[in-house]
């Protein structure tokens, strides 16, 4: 084949040049709009990551989702910054035994596309969570409900679960299958959120369009511009403790925080709930008075599963203090993370009513070489440690950043005890997960705990009950578990920290799991906006948040 | 010819097919069950891990899934990935935005690449060439995220020129910085296979000729020595083309720009097989039609290759 003219291929070249340059200029500030609307009418520019799942509560079970679900929906009780319950949808929970509770709701509440909110509203979106046939990924959270087991039986056709009745239009009552003191508290998580009843017809395009009862909603159809970002509005009929103090929320999706840290100091992003690992030791330089340390449920720890040899028996127990004691948190929570992180005293965070730091056997979590080394030759005499394998620290390279904290780590025991201990990457999260799910470990593996509703339970019963989810040293001691479940019969939450914290003096002995640390907030924002408060979980107060 | 180019076509029938077998194989082998990815951190039940399994034909044997997959294929179905959303619509998505980046960065590099490269040849040894030639050195050298970060910071951080993300829209004045970051390194390359190229064709017997029948400095520099150096550059662009379609992953992920890159990363770390298979599936056609023109290319540059 042949072209005549030569010169064909030059001008398309000369025009894209032209093109290029063209376009070179006028790029800059053009998302100032965020500060011009003054205080209230401000949108906020924030940062979040793509909802892995159609945003419908119960199968919503990552931040991403659950950040925007908390702003468009509203539950039975919210909780506000420090933590604490207040009623939100509900007029009043009642209760007598703890076990039967019953639900009124105030009066008026109205999805944003009118229908009101019912007492149905909330039964048909948790029988909808809870039955097996829809895989709901938050299922879990129903289980305290009878009938429970029924509906979630794999291959089970129930759809319902015997607890749950409705009254009237605005009363339900709520039948749980064993007394549990702390049941409303876990009201304001967002798998208990209601659903219009339009939902339910088809739940995957809702998903994508959800209506909510919440202080904010979709801007329009299509709001949801997948990995771009999710412009939200306020919702005007929305009365309660949340009430939106700006002009609606975008969350900006970013595939990495460094990248969104960019965007920050240069103005094009307003909040950043997370500083990037390379820039916590100049955030604060670079940020001044627009950063923010905020301490918040949320803890790291490194299981070590039973089922491993050298960690099980008497002397798997002496070892585990050891390692516990082997271990600088001080050193590796001042060097690593700039003090962005608070050593642990016990298995929840300090952020939570009922929180103790001098638990008897907490100090087993401080750092005492000498008693380590002791523990350790102890020990020894009960049975010989065997080294043909040494001890690894499983993490997953593929999120965050824990690839330096694991060296320190190892580290730290290794100048201890002298033993062979070394850090195990997975390439990626999943891979871990498997493992850990399957009890195939073939070491100790990282593991950290985010609140899901403010309260010491979260922290103990789904990761140290027996047979529990998340359980991956598969821990199982009697004693633990009576004390658990004496605490979530208890007659007041009060009384049943008192009992958790009780169950938490066995866990300080056994220690199936070693806590390392308290998670903090680092954050920060731009010149752009005012009142930015970081709450109980770690997340922006995203209503109270004001343009300047 | 017309024949020549169904027969390119046709290969690619057997291509797709093994393509896309191998890297189902590959997603298939690595290592961690799908529905953990899904679950998270907290697990789920038992019956919802059996019913995300049923849903995604996880519990299928390897060639059961393929199989599947084809079928899909076939019918203009591509499936879901593993948060429900249709395949077709999010290759939809992401692709326009990468191959707007990709031909940015294809047409800086040629460009620049070429124009620099010409000059340097023509000049060997001068100032100028020199220059180019320790710059181009030093581009090569350097990681691209380093270069990345670098020129994000400079240009969108501290000068503020440009933002230093892409927007959702990928606006071609936003993704002018990032599509030179993208096609630096390229465009080293690409200069110095020019410059190679040029000098060796400077001292050509028709050059010569050409020169000594009095035809002006421009024509032949113009269309006897940079038309008769372009083959060896045109290849490299060529196959470049693929490369910077499903290489951008670094560049996207400094950026933020919602393309081909990351979907594809955030596909294999999940074990999204079909989402993997049918990007990857995407990208080696666009390569092999890539490399069809390059081979028609070469009978412009060259008459005397003849394609029947």
């Amino acid at each position: 084949m042949r072209f005549t003219r030569n010169s064909r291929i030059l001008s398309v070249a000369a025009v894209a040049v032209f093109a290029l340059s063209a376009c070179g200029g006028g790029s800059g500030g053009s998302t100032d709009e965020a500060a011009t609307g003054g205080n209230t009418d401000a949108v906020i520019v924030v940062d979040g990551s793509e909802p892995q799942n159609p945003l419908i509560p119960t199968s919503t079970n990552e931040v991403g989702g659950g950040a925007v679900l908390d702003l468009i929906f509203a539950g039975l009780v919210s909780y506000d910054a420090d933590g604490k319950t207040q009623n939100e949808v509900a007029e009043s929970i009642e209760t007598e035994d703890a076990q039967n509770y019953t639900i009124t709701l105030k009066e008026g509440m109205t999805f944003t596309n009118g229908d009101p909110v019912t007492a149905s509203s909330f039964v048909d979106a948790w029988n909808y969570g809870a039955a097996a046939k829809n895989a709901q990924l938050s299922s879990y959270f129903f289980e305290s409900i009878e009938g429970y087991a029924e509906a979630s039986a794999e291959g089970s056709t129930v759809t319902e679960m015997s607890g749950l009745k409705v009254v009237d239009d605005k009363t339900f009552t709520v039948a749980l299958s064993q007394p549990e003191s702390d049941w409303p508290q876990r009201l304001g998580y967002s798998a208990f959120y209601p659903l219009p009843a339009d939902a339910l017809k088809d739940p995957k395009k809702f998903g994508e369009n959800p209506v909510g009862n919440g202080p904010y909603k979709f801007a329009s159809e299509g709001a949801w511009k997948h990995n771009e970002q999710i412009e939200l509005v306020p919702n005007e009929d929305y009365e309660g403790p949340q009430e939106p103090k700006n002009g609606g929320i975008t969350f900006k999706i970013y595939q990495n925080d460094t990248t969104a840290y960019q965007d920050l100091i240069s103005d094009n992003l307003d909040v950043l709930k997370t500083i990037p690992t390379s820039d916590i030791k100049n955030f604060k330089n670079d940020l001044g008075e627009r950063s923010i340390e905020s301490p918040y449920a949320g803890n790291q720890t490194i299981a070590v599963p039973y089922y491993l040899k050298n960690w099980d028996g008497e002397a798997g127990k002496l070892r585990r203090q050891a390692l516990s004691m082997a271990i600088n948190r001080d050193e590796i929570t001042k060097v690593i993370f700039n003090n962005g992180r608070e050593p642990a005293k016990d298995f929840t965070a300090p952020v939570l009513p009922g929180f103790k730091e001098d638990l008897p056997g907490s100090e087993n979590l401080e750092y005492n070489p000498e008693k380590a080394k002791e523990l350790w030759a102890e020990a020894e005499k009960i049975e010989p440690y065997d080294a043909s394998e040494p001890l690894t620290i499983g993490y997953n390279a593929d999120k965050g950043d824990h690839k330096t904290w694991v060296e320190a780590l190892v580290n730290s025991v290794k100048n201890t005890l002298g033993i062979e201990i070394t850090g195990k990457p997975y390439a990626t999260f999943k891979e871990a997960r498997t493992e850990a799910t399957e009890q195939t470990l073939t070491g100790a593996i990282r593991s950290g705990w985010q609140a899901d509703y403010p309260s010491l339970y979260n922290f103990l019963g789904p990761i140290y009950a027996t047979g529990a989810g998340s359980n991956d040293s598969v821990y199982s001691n009697p004693e633990f578990d009576k004390a658990l479940k004496e605490g979530l019969a208890a007659e007041s939450v009060e009384e049943g920290n008192e009992a958790m914290n009780k169950a938490q003096e066995t866990l300080l002995e056994d220690l199936p799991a070693i806590p390392l640390w308290y998670q903090v907030a680092q954050g920060g924002w731009s010149n752009n906006v005012d009142n930015v408060e970081f709450g109980w979980d770690g997340v922006p107060q995203y209503h109270a948040i004001t343009g300047k | 010819m017309t024949w020549y180019v169904s027969r390119r076509f046709l290969q690619l029938i057997p291509v797709f097919l093994g393509a896309t077998l191998l890297v189902y194989f590959l997603v298939f082998s690595l290592p961690g069950d799908a529905t953990a990815a899904i679950c998270g951190e907290r697990g789920c039940t038992p019956a919802v891990v059996t019913a995300l399994r049923e849903q995604y034909n996880l519990d299928e044997p390897f060639w059961i899934q393929y199989l599947l997959y084809l079928k899909g294929v076939l019918t203009f179905d591509l499936g879901t990935n593993f948060s429900g959303r249709p395949i077709a619509v999010i290759i939809a998505e992401v692709f326009p935005t990468t191959a707007k980046l990709a031909v940015m960065a294809l047409v800086f590099e040629a460009i620049f690449g070429i124009v620099f490269g010409l000059i340097a040849g023509l000049r060997k040894g001068k100032l100028f060439d020199s220059t180019v030639l320790v710059l181009s050195l030093v581009v090569i050298a350097v990681p691209i995220f380093v270069l990345g970060f670098l020129m994000q910071f400079l240009i969108g951080v501290k000068l503020g020129w440009t933002n230093p993300t892409v927007s959702g829209d990928a606006t071609v004045s936003e993704l002018i910085l990032p599509a030179v970051v993208l096609g630096l390194v390229s465009f080293a390359y690409v200069l110095r296979l020019t410059r190679t190229s040029i000098l060796e064709n400077v001292k050509a017997d028709y050059v010569r000729t050409a020169t000594a029948k009095g035809l002006s400095r421009k024509r032949v520099v113009v269309v006897h020595i940079l038309r008769n150096s372009m083959i060896p550059v045109v290849t490299f662009l060529g196959a470049d083309l693929g490369t910077l379609m499903g290489g951008a992953i670094v560049t996207e992920g400094i950026f933020n720009v919602n393309g081909v890159g990351l979907t594809l990363y955030r596909a294999v770390l999940n074990g999204d097989g079909p989402t993997v298979v049918s990007i990857v599936t995407f990208l080696i056609l666009i390569f092999c039609l890539a490399n069809l023109l390059v081979d028609l290319l070469y009978a412009w540059l060259d008459p005397r290759i003849r394609y029947a």
